[in-house]
C-alpha cells in the first residue's frame, strides 16, 4: 500500500511520557503515512499501551518531551475528544463497560458527534439502524449486541469485536489497535482481521499493537517495530515478526546496545 | 429518654397541624375501622416524633418540614381531567388504573374494566362492604404503627385508599397502576395515600405505585403500603416517587412473604424536597425470594432517605438488593439497609450492594449496610461504594469524540438506567429514561 507520495498522517518525534512520576516512554520516533499498516510488538510492560494512550490523549499520562503531529497539526495540545473527532481512534486493550447505555444509542451518539464535527449528516435512530446493520456485517457482529449495554457482560473476544465495530462506524484516519487480536478465537481473529482490511483505504492508516505473528498473516504490515523499555529499538518489514516469533526479544537488546555504544 | 417526655403541646407546626382531630375521627366505614383510626390517633398524640437525635432518623433533617403547617386536602378531584394526567398514563395499564387526587379517589380518572374474575382493583371505601373480612384481617396488621410515628399518622387519617386483591392462582394480566396525584395547591396540604395489596397463594401481579404532581407546590404526603404474598405468589412492585421538588414525602411499606413467594421491588425516587422511604420485608415462610432494586437521583437541596429491612426468619430464603444513589448540587442521599438472618433461617442467601455516585463536592451520601446474622449456615454478602466518575470510563467516552460534559452525563444516565431498565413496563422505562436525561441535563 505504500506509495512514495502518500501523505504523512502521524509524525512522532522523540516522544517521552511518564505516569505517576515514572518515565515510561523514553524517546519514540515514528512516521506513519496514509495507506500504511504498522505493527508494534514488544515484551509486556515495554510501553505499547502507554504509547497508544498517549496518542489518544489519556489524561493520566504526562508528556515530558518530544512532539506529535497528526496531519501536520500538534496533536498533544488537543483534548482526547478533539483528537477523536479529527480522526484518531484507539481500540482499547481492555474495553470499558458502560452499564445502562445501549450499544446502539452509544454508537449513534458518537457517530453523530463526529458527523457534526465533520459537517456531515447526522442520522436519526431509524436511519442509523440501517447504517449500523451494514457495519455489523463488516465484523460479522450479531445485531443483538446492539441492544445490550456497551460491552457489559461481553466476553473478551466480543469486546474486541465491538471495538472494531466502533472503528467501522467512526471511520478514523488513524486507528490504533491495542492487542485487538488477544482474546479472539481462531475464527473471530480471521473475521475481525478481514474487517480491518475492509476498512483500510489509501487515505487512512493503522497501528496494530500485537504479541503474535498470527494476526500479521491476515493483516500484512508494511513495518514492524519492536518496542522495548519505552523505545522503538528495531524497525523492519513483516519478516521481522517471523524472526521475533522464533528468536524472542533478547537478541535485539544486545544488538540495540551494540548499536548505541558505537 | 428525653424524647419520650416531650409533651404534645410543644410539637412542631407540622405535627400540630397534622394530628387528627379526635372529634371527627369517626369516618365512613365499619365500626372496626373507626376503632383502628382512634387507636392510631392515640399513637399520634402520645408518640414522640422522630428528630435527628434518633439514630434511625439521624440524616433525615426535616427542619423545613417542622416549620410548615398543613391543611387537610379538600376533594378537588373533579377539577383534574384525563388530559392533566396524560403524561403519566401507561398504555399497559389502560384498564387497570386507580387514580387518587390528593389522596382522594377519582373514579372519573380511573379505569378498571374487563378484569378477569379473581382480580379486584378498587378503592378501599368501595371494597369495604364486599371484602370487609379480608380487609379487616390485613389492614394495618403489618405496619407497626405503635412504634412508627408516620405510619400512625397515616393510619389515623385513613379515609380511602387503593385495594388490590388477587385470588388464589390468578395471574393478573396487566400491570396495575396506582397513580397518586398531588395537585400542589397554593396552600400546603396533607395527603394520606394508602395501599393494601393481597396476592393469594399462587397468584401473580405487577404493581406500579406512582406518586406524581401536577404543580411544584408545597405539600405533605404520608403514604403507607401493605403487601401480603401468599404461598408461591409473585409480585413485582415498582414504586415511583416523583413528587414536587418542594414536597415532603414520608412513606412506609411493609411486605410479608409466605413460603415460596417471590417479591421484586423497583424503588425509584427522583422528587420531593425531603423524602423518606421505610421498607420492611419479612420472609415468614421457607424459601421466599426477594429482589430489591433502588435508585435515588437528587440534586439541589433535596434529601432522599431510604431505609430497608430485610428480615429472614425461615430457612432457604433468598434476597438480592442493589441500591443506587446519585447526589448532585447540595443534595443529601441516605441509604440504610439492614438484613436480619434469624436463628431459624438456615441456608439463607442474602446479598446487598449499595452503589453511589457523588457528583459535586457539596453533595453528600451516607450509606450504611447492616448485617445481623443469628444463623450459622448462611451466605451473606454486602458492599458499599461511593465514587466519583471513573477516569477510565470518562477517557473511553472522550476517545470516541464525546466531550467531558456529554461523557459525564452519559455515565450518570447509564448508572441510573441500569436500575430503570429492570422495570417490567416498557412505556414506563421510556417515560423515566426521558425524565432521567432531562434531569441530568438540567443540572449540568
Ligand atoms: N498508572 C500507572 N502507574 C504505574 N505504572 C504504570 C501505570 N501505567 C503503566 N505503568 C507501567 O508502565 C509500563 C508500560 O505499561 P504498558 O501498559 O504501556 O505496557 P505494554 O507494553 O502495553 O504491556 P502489555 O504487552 O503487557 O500490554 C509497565 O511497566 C506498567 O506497569
Ligand atoms: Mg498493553
Amino acid at each position: 500500500m505504500i506509495s512514495s507520495n502518500s501523505k504523512v498522517i502521524l509524525e512522532v518525534r522523540n516522544l517521552s511520557a511518564s505516569v505517576a512520576g515514572i518515565e515510561i516512554l523514553k524517546g519514540i520516533n515514528l512516521t506513519v503515512r496514509s495507506g500504511e499498516v504498522h505493527a508494534i510488538m514488544g515484551p509486556n510492560g515495554s510501553g505499547k499501551s502507554t504509547f497508544s494512550k498517549v496518542l489518544a490523549g489519556h489524561p493520566g499520562y504526562t508528556v515530558t518531551g518530544g512532539e506529535v503531529l497528526f496531519e501536520g497539526q500538534n496533536l498533544l495540545e488537543l483534548p482526547p475528544e478533539e483528537r477523536a473527532r479529527n480522526g484518531v481512534f484507539l481500540a482499547f486493550q481492555y474495553p470499558i463497560e458502560i452499564p445502562g447505555v445501549s450499544n446502539s444509542a452509544f454508537l449513534r451518539l458518537t457517530y453523530n458527534t463526529q458527523q457534526a464535527h465533520r459537517g456531515g449528516e447526522e442520522l436519526d435512530p431509524l436511519e442509523f439502524n440501517d447504517f449500523i446493520q451494514e457495519k455489523c456485517k463488516i465484523v460479522e457482529m450479531d445485531p443483538s449486541f446492539l441492544d445490550r449495554s456497551v460491552n457489559e457482560g461481553f466476553s473478551g473476544g466480543e469486546k474486541k469485536r465491538n471495538e472494531i465495530l466502533q472503528m467501522a462506524v467512526l471511520d478514523p484516519r488513524l486507528a490504533i489497535l491495542d492487542e485487538t487480536d488477544s482474546g479472539l478465537d481462531i475464527d473471530a481473529l480471521r473475521i475481525v482481521a478481514s474487517g480491518v482490511n475492509k476498512l483500510m483505504t489509501p487515505d487512512n492508516a493503522v497501528i496494530m499493537v500485537t504479541h503474535y505473528q498470527r494476526l500479521l498473516n491476515y493483516i500484512t504490515p508494511d513495518f514492524v517495530h519492536v518496542m522495548r523499555r519505552g523505545r522503538i529499538i528495531k524497525t523492519g518489514g513483516k519478516e521481522l515478526a517471523l524472526e521475533l516469533e522464533t528468536r524472542g526479544y533478547d537478541w535485539l537488546d544486545d544488538e540495540h546496545q551494540k548499536a548505541a555504544s558505537v | 429518654m428525653s424524647a419520650v417526655m416531650k409533651a404534645p403541646d410543644v410539637r412542631d407546626a407540622y405535627l400540630a397541624s397534622l394530628a387528627p382531630d379526635v372529634h371527627s375521627l369517626a369516618g365512613p366505614g365499619p365500626e372496626w375501622l373507626n376503632a383502628l383510626r382512634a387507636e392510631a390517633a392515640a399513637c399520634v398524640n402520645s408518640q414522640p416524633y422522630p428528630t435527628t437525635q434518633d439514630e434511625e432518623w439521624r440524616f433525615t433533617d426535616f427542619g423545613l418540614l417542622r416549620k410548615t403547617a398543613f391543611a387537610s386536602a379538600a376533594d378537588i378531584s373533579l377539577e383534574v381531567s384525563l388530559a392533566d394526567i396524560e403524561p403519566f398514563v401507561l398504555p399497559e395499564s389502560e384498564k387497570s388504573r386507580l387514580v387518587f387526587v390528593n389522596g382522594i379517589y377519582a373514579p372519573h380518572l380511573s379505569a378498571c374494566a374487563g378484569l378477569p374474575q379473581g382480580v379486584v382493583i378498587s378503592n378501599l371505601a368501595a371494597g369495604l362492604p364486599l371484602h370487609d373480612a379480608v380487609i379487616r384481617t390485613h389492614l394495618a396488621q403489618q405496619v407497626d404503627f405503635h412504634n412508627e410515628a408516620f405510619a400512625a399518622l397515616n393510619t389515623s387519617h385513613i379515609r380511602d385508599g387503593a385495594l388490590v386483591l388477587i385470588t388464589k392462582d390468578t395471574a393478573c394480566p396487566a400491570p396495575i397502576h396506582l397513580l397518586f396525584i398531588a395537585t400542589g395547591a397554593d396552600m400546603p396540604q396533607a395527603n394520606y395515600p394508602r395501599c393494601l395489596i393481597i396476592a393469594d397463594a399462587g397468584s401473580t401481579c405487577a404493581l406500579i405505585e406512582d406518586y406524581v404532581c401536577l404543580n411544584q407546590g408545597v405539600y405533605f404526603t404520608s403514604a403507607v403500603s401493605e403487601i401480603t404474598l401468599g404461598e408461591n405468589a409473585a409480585v413485582e412492585h415498582t414504586r415511583l416517587q416523583r413528587e414536587s421538588l418542594s414536597a415532603f414525602h414520608m412513606a412506609y411499606g411493609a411486605v410479608a412473604l409466605a413460603r415460596g413467594s417471590n417479591y421484586t421491588a423497583h424503588n425509584i425516587a427522583f422528587g420531593a424536597r425531603i423524602s423518606r422511604h421505610d421498607l420492611r420485608i419479612k420472609q415468614n415462610g421457607e424459601a421466599a425470594q426477594c429482589t430489591l432494586n433502588g435508585l435515588a437521583l437528587i440534586s439541589g437541596r433535596q434529601i432522599a432517605d431510604t431505609h430497608t429491612v430485610m428480615d429472614h426468619t425461615k430457612p432457604n430464603g433468598q434476597s438480592t438488593q442493589l441500591h443506587k444513589c446519585i447526589a448532585d448540587g447540595g443534595a443529601h442521599a441516605v441509604f440504610n439497609g439492614k438484613i436480619f438472618v434469624r436463628k431459624d433461617a438456615q441456608h439463607t442467601n442474602a446479598a446487598q450492594q449499595s452503589r453511589n455516585l457523588l457528583l459535586s463536592n457539596k453533595a453528600r451520601i451516607d450509606t450504611k449496610p447492616q448485617l445481623e446474622i443469628f444463623a450459622d449456615d448462611v451466605k451473606c454478602a454486602h458492599g458499599a461504594t461511593v465514587s466519583q466518575l471513573e477516569t477510565e470510563e470518562m477517557f473511553y467516552l472522550n476517545s470516541r469524540g464525546l466531550d467531558a460534559l456529554t461523557a459525564r452525563n452519559l455515565l450518570i444516565y447509564g448508572f441510573a438506567e441500569e436500575i430503570v431498565d429492570r422495570i417490567p413496563v416498557t412505556s414506563l422505562i421510556k417515560q423515566l429514561s426521558k425524565t432521567l436525561s432531562e434531569q441530568i441535563l438540567e443540572h449540568t
